[in-house]
């Protein structure tokens, strides 16, 4: 739809404005520190309950106050929620960018700026409107130190009065935002209006952009994938968490500690759980294979960085056998630069984290439900099959801001995998820890503290026996590491199941992870401009099931698209398949630290394709 | 052939013998000092009437650490990665805190590599016992320095250690540790004691024990040898412990006697041979570690003792039950708090 929707078109040779509807990419340019935050989810949640499919992204520096910051609030009728390539409309507020946002931009678009910035000269294709902020903010904002944060309200209502937003919607949008303090929701609305009579004064309509209601949000709601998984973890039964901060899982144990104060504060007034923010990532770990080992449902959230100093806990975890979670919100590589952009480079170094021979489970969530559901998953299978598992999240879908169907109350009833209570050793009589009674590998494991004289076991690393006793045999090693493999050959038919769309294409695509809403945009793409079919296989686990060889087999050309430089997800199917299917993979990668958008896809995949 | 008359073993108050306590076979050298404290832990833990499937074992990596593998096989017990013990120890204690956790760890495993987390694990004040056997060197590869070792000492090669000691006990003080003391290997009444204290104490518990490795530092030239301990020890006080059970009422002078009563109501006894020292003062007693450490004596006994300041689970406020067995009905909030939430995000 985006190159056939253009803005202006001609008609009886002459510019005739068309009228773009629920249709549009709007970009703000601010300084951050600003306040423009506030702003801008009032904009979003606006056109939200006004039905339009919506979808909110920050670009936001590693920096506290004074850098460059964008948001991107994309209105689609067709629900597409990725990242738009092209921006429509900007909203330019911060001197030091608006020149190259401006430059930047396909003609047509239109500019609303401050008008010190006076942009109006440099170019004739696009759509300027100029906005006097500093006057207008100083009659509704009496307190002086107030106004860099009511100015940006401003644009509110000058979109709202362009775009034709309810302000009815807008006012409720602000009362949400404000709820607990009603004089700054007032000062914000009378910003907000001082605006929209700005602009219904002063600026003609002349770009052809409208939101117009529409039934599409019915029941939904608006969520960050972080808070999903926080909510998805307190209804998994969490009891133990443990963290370091660190961009952009923070806010992921930020929101649990948030709703268990809530919701898991016992009638007694005491706590159901612990929180710890740990010293760092090794000890963040560390304390969760301790609670695991002593039989807590236990997990910490990271990001890169804070995955690599976990690969030792991690391995010892696998060796020992100790149930985990660990969220990997994924952002751009080490130290200093691009922390606060988005990426999936955490893919193969994740899977195979730490020394010896290594392998972990990964649930890979694409939305904010599946932040939810995958929360319970990964609990389940890290009991199930006593390993650490990691749910690999990333920045885009961790801080950004979703329209998500109401979760449901999880049916199923909480399983703690096999542990042997006091009664099962009355029984038995006693236990080898690391036995594979059962031929799925998952020995039975006792916990610490369980009152019985045959209960202990000693857990150590690589060197041991089925009864967990000290060896170095070559026999028991390899005996132990076959079971230990062996567990994750069953996790096959455990992990969630990709999510498949077959019809009779030669083409198949494969993604995961939030690279999915730029996919499923882009087969329109390929279908509507291209006439190209493709069929597509979004994975949501590794170990691989079943129907990702199948899917390979069924396609001659398999596009791997994912959001990082090394292919590295083909290169673990590569892993995975049989030598002749693996010619057939071919790798879109995208590591510019933006969101994936379709564009940038359908135009790779048709230059392979050789089109 | 003559049969062995038949004794009963003398049972504690939870009917166990000291046979019940006792674990694998040491793999330690023979005369290593690690094998004497573990002598002490089963004596000490079958003398409190401690059930030893309620203790979790921890250590990090280390000759030091091997060692829980060599008493209370009846216990749980983690053998985690070098210098990480303390958060392994954090996460089992929190996730069940009906547990009794005894950590072992070594110089090398606490004072280098694990000093990130030991610091932090003593200014938590989580309960646990936390015992550094402490001989000055890495055992396990083969005689290297460590980050407590002495400044001039001397190892069996001739390399002399140029750097200052780290002192554990200070250090834990400074940081909020709840009980703290030296001892040494070879000592058996006065570790025994602390011991018995360290078993009362509901915070942490920080007992460095001076325990020579007769392979790489039982020589001239160093200061953690038998020997050098023979010739500089100097003990605080006389220790005594009264467990709650053993209603023993014994006088004592208060002049000459500190008596601290511990959170299970079980006494403390501390008789001064030093007679300003009052190890209730936090600030005098990190002063006079300093100062015997420049005089160069090895200061042994209670060096600080509190038993007001609460512990990381009562910090935390967590529930009576320990996490770990909470049931479904009480970790899974109701359906009405997913609607609530919902709501809010609409």
């Amino acid at each position: 739809m985006a190159t056939t929707d253009v803005a202006l078109h001609e008609a009886s040779g002459r510019l005739e404005p068309k009228r773009v509807v629920n249709n549009m990419s709007i970009q703000v340019a601010t300084v951050n520190g600003s306040g423009s935050q506030s702003s801008n989810t009032v904009l979003l949640r606006s056109i939200f309950q006004m039905g339009v499919p919506v979808s909110g992204k920050n670009l936001f520096p590693s920096n506290i106050a004074g850098l460059p910051t964008w948001y991107t609030i994309r209105a689609n009728k067709d629900g597409y929620v990725a990242r738009k390539k092209e921006i429509d409309f900007v909203v330019a507020m911060n001197s030091e960018t608006a020149q190259e946002d401006v430059m930047s931009l396909a003609p047509g678009a239109a500019v609303l700026y401050d008008e010190p910035l006076n942009l109006s000269s440099l170019r004739s294709d696009l759509i300027f409107y100029s906005v006097p902020y500093d006057k207008l903010v100083a009659p509704v904002c009496p307190e002086a130190k107030l106004r860099k944060l009511v100015k940006n309200m401003i644009y509110v209502g000058v979109v709202a009065k362009l775009l034709e937003i309810d302000m009815g919607e807008v006012e409720k949008a602000i009362r949400k935002q404000f709820a607990k303090k009603a004089k700054a929701a007032n000062l914000n609305l009378s910003a907000v209006q001082a605006g929209y009579d700005y602009a219904a004064s002063n600026l003609p309509k002349r770009d052809p952009y409208f939101i117009q209601r529409m039934d599409k949000t019915q029941g939904k709601i608006i969520i960050d994938g972080n808070s999903a998984a926080a909510l998805g973890c307190m209804f998994a039964g969490v009891t133990f968490v443990s963290w370091y901060p660190i961009t952009p899982s923070s806010s992921l144990p930020e929101s649990i500690i948030e709703y268990m104060k809530r919701f898991r504060i016992g009638p007694d007034g005491k706590a159901t759980f612990a929180i710890i923010q740990a010293e760092d990532e090794l000890a963040a770990i560390g304390m969760v294979v301790g609670a695991g080992w002593a039989g807590a449902r236990a997990m910490t959230a990271t990001a890169g960085p804070g995955i690599s100093l976990m690969a030792e806990f991690a391995g010892l975890a696998y060796y020992a056998e100790i149930p985990g979670v660990i969220w990997d919100i994924q952002r751009v590589g080490p130290s200093t630069g691009l922390p606060t952009r988005t990426s999936q480079g955490d893919i193969l170094s994740t899977a195979f984290l730490s020394h010896g021979d290594t392998k972990h489970i990964l649930l890979i969530p694409c939305s904010a439900e599946e932040c939810f559901t995958m929360a319970q998953d990964a609990f389940e299978l890290a009991e199930q099959f006593q390993t650490l598992v990691f749910v690999m999240s990333d920045l885009d879908l961790g801080m950004n801001n979703w329209m998500a169907d109401p979760f449901h109350y999880p049916e199923k009833p909480i399983k703690r995998g096999k542990v042997l209570a006091k009664e099962d050793l009355d029984r038995l009589g006693g236990f080898a820890r690391y036995k594979d009674v059962d031929g799925d590998g998952i020995g039975y494991r006792t916990l610490p503290g369980t009152d019985h004289p045959a209960a202990a076991y000693f857990t150590r690393g690589s060197g041991h026996n089925e009864k967990s006793q000290y060896s170095e045999r070559p026999d028991d090693f390899e005996h132990n590491m076959e079971r230990i493999n062996r567990k994750f050959e069953t996790a096959r038919s455990f992990v969630p199941r990709p999510e498949v769309s077959t019809g009779k294409s030669k083409i198949g695509i494969i993604a995961y992870g939030t690279s999915h809403w730029a996919i499923i945009e882009s087969r329109d793409q390929l279908r509507k401009e291209y006439g190209i079919e493709t069929d597509y296989l979004r994975l949501r686990a590794f170990p691989f099931t079943r129907e990702v060889h199948e899917f390979v087999k069924q396609h001659d050309r398999v596009y791997v698209v994912e959001q990082n430089r090394d292919a590295q997800m083909l290169s673990l199917l590569k892993l995975d398949l049989e030598p002749a299917l693996i010619t057939r993979l071919r790798s879109i990668a995208h590591i510019h630290g933006l969101p994936l958008d379709a564009r940038s896809v359908t135009d790779e995949l048709m230059t392979m394709e050789g089109k | 052939m003559s049969t062995t008359p038949t004794s009963t073993p003398k049972l504690n108050r939870v009917g166990l013998s000291v046979v019940d306590y006792r674990g694998g076979k040491t793999t330690l050298c023979a005369g290593c000092g690690h094998n004497a404290i573990s002598e002490r832990i089963i004596d000490a833990m079958y003398e409190m009437g401690v059930a030893p499937e309620r203790v979790a074992k921890l250590s990090g990596i280390g000759c030091s650490s091997k060692s829980p593998a060599y008493f209370m096989g009846r216990s749980h017990s983690f053998n985690a990665v070098h210098g990480r013990m303390p958060s392994v120890a954090t996460g089992a204690m929190l996730a069940n805190r009906n547990l009794l956790a005894l950590g072992v760890s070594g110089d090398g495993d606490s004072a280098s590599i694990g000093m990130g987390q030991f610091v932090h694990l003593m200014r938590r004040n989580l309960p646990m016992i936390y015992i550094i056997e402490d001989n000055g060197v890495y055992g396990l590869t083969k005689g290297q320095f460590s980050a407590t070792a002495d400044l001039g000492s001397k190892l069996k090669t001739g390399v002399i250690n140029d750097l200052p000691p780290i002192d554990t006990c200070a250090m834990a003080i400074t940081l909020g540790a709840t009980l703290v003391g030296r001892s040494f290997s070879g000592d058996k009444k006065q570790l025994h004691s602390m011991l018995k204290a360290a078993i009362a104490h509901q915070g942490t518990v920080m007992l460095d024990v001076v325990s020579p490795c007769v392979t790489f530092n039982d020589h001239e030239g160093s200061t953690k040898s038998y020997k050098y301990m023979k010739d500089h020890d100097e003990p605080l006080q006389e220790i005594s412990f009264v467990p709650v059970f053993e209603d023993i009422a014994v006088e004592y002078d208060p002049g000459s006697t500190v008596e601290v009563t511990m959170h299970d109501g079980s006494r403390l006894r501390l008789r001064k041979l030093e007679e300003d020292y009052d190890p209730t003062d936090r600030i005098k007693s990190i002063t006079r570690l300093h100062e015997a450490h420049d005089a160069g004596e090895v200061l042994t006994g209670v060096f600080y003792v509190n038993t007001q300041t609460p512990s990381f689970i009562d910090l935390l406020n967590l529930t009576e039950q320990p996490l770990a067995t909470l049931p479904e009905s009480v970790v899974r909030p109701g359906r009405e708090v997913l609607e609530q939430a919902m709501e809010e995000l609409r």
